[in-house]
């Protein structure tokens, strides 16, 4: 019993912090601390909220970005976990593409926007592109590093035992990096959205970062915030997902937490 | 009771391991002249630093020997070698099942026989309860025999062990040495086993190989005359056990000693 109170008082902790602020920013509001044309009050927003998805038009945002994060997600992040496997199997495949890496990673990825425009034009593939792209380098890295790092005694057992080329990539490697490859999903989960939405400001008519830029020229600011809240709840629940698959993947690694 | 022996027969000539080159050359064996017969169980003791896992890992096919002939004759087994490592070495990510099973998954053993064998291999260590279980939820003394049912699962004609119950607690240990024993006894296999425990390598062994360190070379080989089948407590409180013991370590207390005289310097 003494637990499972202990349990409830930690999840209420939990939700004071996000809580008590929304209170204390609808008070100060309310108060006429700032003008509500420029900040508008929890309760304002709540109701722009509501307003957006009855006409459909949150949804229809909701999902162009959720489409184009997804396929960028899945075509950025199964060749960096490839690639990086292969990398930490064989020296001449990491020297071939150590320069690469260190040389792109650390370029901000948005700036490479209106050269994927150029090639991909203005419509979902560019967008899809900019993900990909973003997601690919802290997954191939942090997949490396993992897979560089497992411990010499399982390549001996996989080798006495027999273990093929294949098997050893598909049963030791990849698992053996799979909990340093979760840590670089969840970087990339954070990327994805955040090179999204600035590229949706500028070359794209539907997407939650083309609602939050039109609101804010329409000095919309309500709107604004729905655009910003909802990237934030899209963002939380991608982690959670993410945070359960690795639980059920991962098991010898989450049940040690 | 005899032990009907079988296994893999090991020639070992002229053995002769260097590890970097130059200046910073360092020799781990030198002159290792070794020959063990189908199904004898030896066991190497020698102070650490003494090459004896050097050499077994070469008689895994892990490691190359630098010069000198190493003929392992096998004919007839399917799988050479199994090696069992001090540090169980199970794939955390793998059930228990999965991990005794590797051995014939990897050399794509029909699924009905795989299914049998791993079966058979689990029930012998004790382990059956546990097939779904993961290694991290397994004790030390668990972890290791999956790693003993892993290497018998393949059938090979010889066992090499490094060390396997160094991280046991000594109960834990008594338990499976006595387990090894029996499992030998049935099997008759060739066993290379290193421990740096000479009580160890009496209870266990036929034959207890000393060896120096810096570099590795074989000081004295000691026949072990207890029969089979073995009561390992019984063994160890014997008056011939004690005599054997001080005997050793007699030859192994100047290695030990000359070993930290240099770790000193």
């Amino acid at each position: 019993m003494a637990e499972s109170s202990a349990k409830w008082r930690e999840r209420l902790l939990y939700l004071i912090s996000p809580i008590g602020l929304l209170l204390v920013w609808q008070i100060l509001v309310e108060l006429g601390f700032g003008d509500r044309r420029f900040i508008p009050t929890p309760s304002d927003i709540a109701l722009r909220f509501w307003q957006l998805s009855v006409s459909g038009e949150l949804a229809t945002n909701t999902l162009a970005t959720l489409w184009r994060v997804f396929a960028g997600f899945v075509i950025g992040v199964v060749p960096a976990i490839a690639v990086g496997l292969v990398m930490a199997m064989f020296r001449p495949v990491r020297i071939f593409f150590d320069p690469l890496i260190a040389a792109l990673f650390p370029i901000p990825k948005v700036a490479l926007m209106p050269l994927l425009l150029l090639a991909f034009g203005f419509g979902d593939a560019s967008k899809i592109a900019l993900v990909a792209i973003g997601v690919f380098f802290p997954v191939i890295v942090n997949t490396y590093a993992g897979a560089a790092n497992i411990e010499k005694i399982y390549w001996d057992v996989s080798r006495n035992y027999g273990a093929s080329l294949w098997v050893m990539f598909s049963r030791i490697v990849f698992f053996g990096a799979l909990p340093m490859i979760f840590a670089g999903l969840r970087i990339a989960v954070a990327v994805a959205f955040i090179v999204l939405v600035a590229a949706e400001f500028v070359s794209t008519k539907v997407g939650i970062g083309y609602m939050i830029w039109n609101s804010w020229e329409l000095l919309q600011v309500d709107s604004m915030f729905v655009g910003i809240v909802v990237i934030g709840l899209l963002g939380l629940v991608a982690s959670a997902l993410l945070a359960e698959l690795e639980h059920k993947v991962v098991p010898w690694k989450s049940d040690a937490n | 009771m005899g032990v009907e022996r079988r296994g893999a027969a090991i020639e070992i000539a002229q053995l002769r391991k260097v590890y970097g080159n130059g200046a910073d050359a360092v020799v781990a064996l030198d002159d290792i002249d070794l020959r063990v017969a189908p199904g004898e169980f030896l066991c190497i003791v020698g102070p650490s630093g003494c090459g004896k896992s050097t050499l077994l890992r070469i008689l895994a096919g892990l490691d190359r020997q630098s010069s000198g002939r190493l003929d392992i004759q096998a004919a007839g087994w399917a799988v050479s070698n199994a090696m069992v490592f001090q540090d169980s070495g199970l794939f955390p990510w793998m059930s228990v099942e999965k991990n005794v099973g590797f051995g014939l998954f990897t050399r794509g053993v029909p699924a009905a026989e795989h299914a049998a064998r791993v079966e058979a291999a689990l029930k012998l260590v004790g382990l059956t309860r546990f097939r779904h279980h993961y290694p991290h939820q397994l004790s030390g003394g668990m972890r290791q025999r999956g790693a003993i049912a892993r290497a018998f699962v393949t059938d090979p004609a010889m066992l090499l062990m490094d060390e396997p119950f160094a991280a046991l607690d000594a109960q834990n240990r008594a338990i499976l040495q006595a387990e090894l024993v029996r499992l030998w006894e049935e099997t008759g296999k060739t066993v290379v086993y290193i421990t740096h425990s000479i009580e160890e390598a009496l209870l266990l062994g036929d034959r207890t190989v000393v060896m120096t360190a810096h570099p590795g070379r074989i000081k004295e080989i000691i026949d072990v005359p207890f029969a089979h089948p073995r009561n390992l407590m019984a063994l160890s409180a014997s008056a011939e056990f004690g005599r054997l013991k001080l005997d050793i370590w007699r030859l192994l207390e100047d290695e030990v000693n000359r070993a930290r005289a240099e770790l000193e310097q």
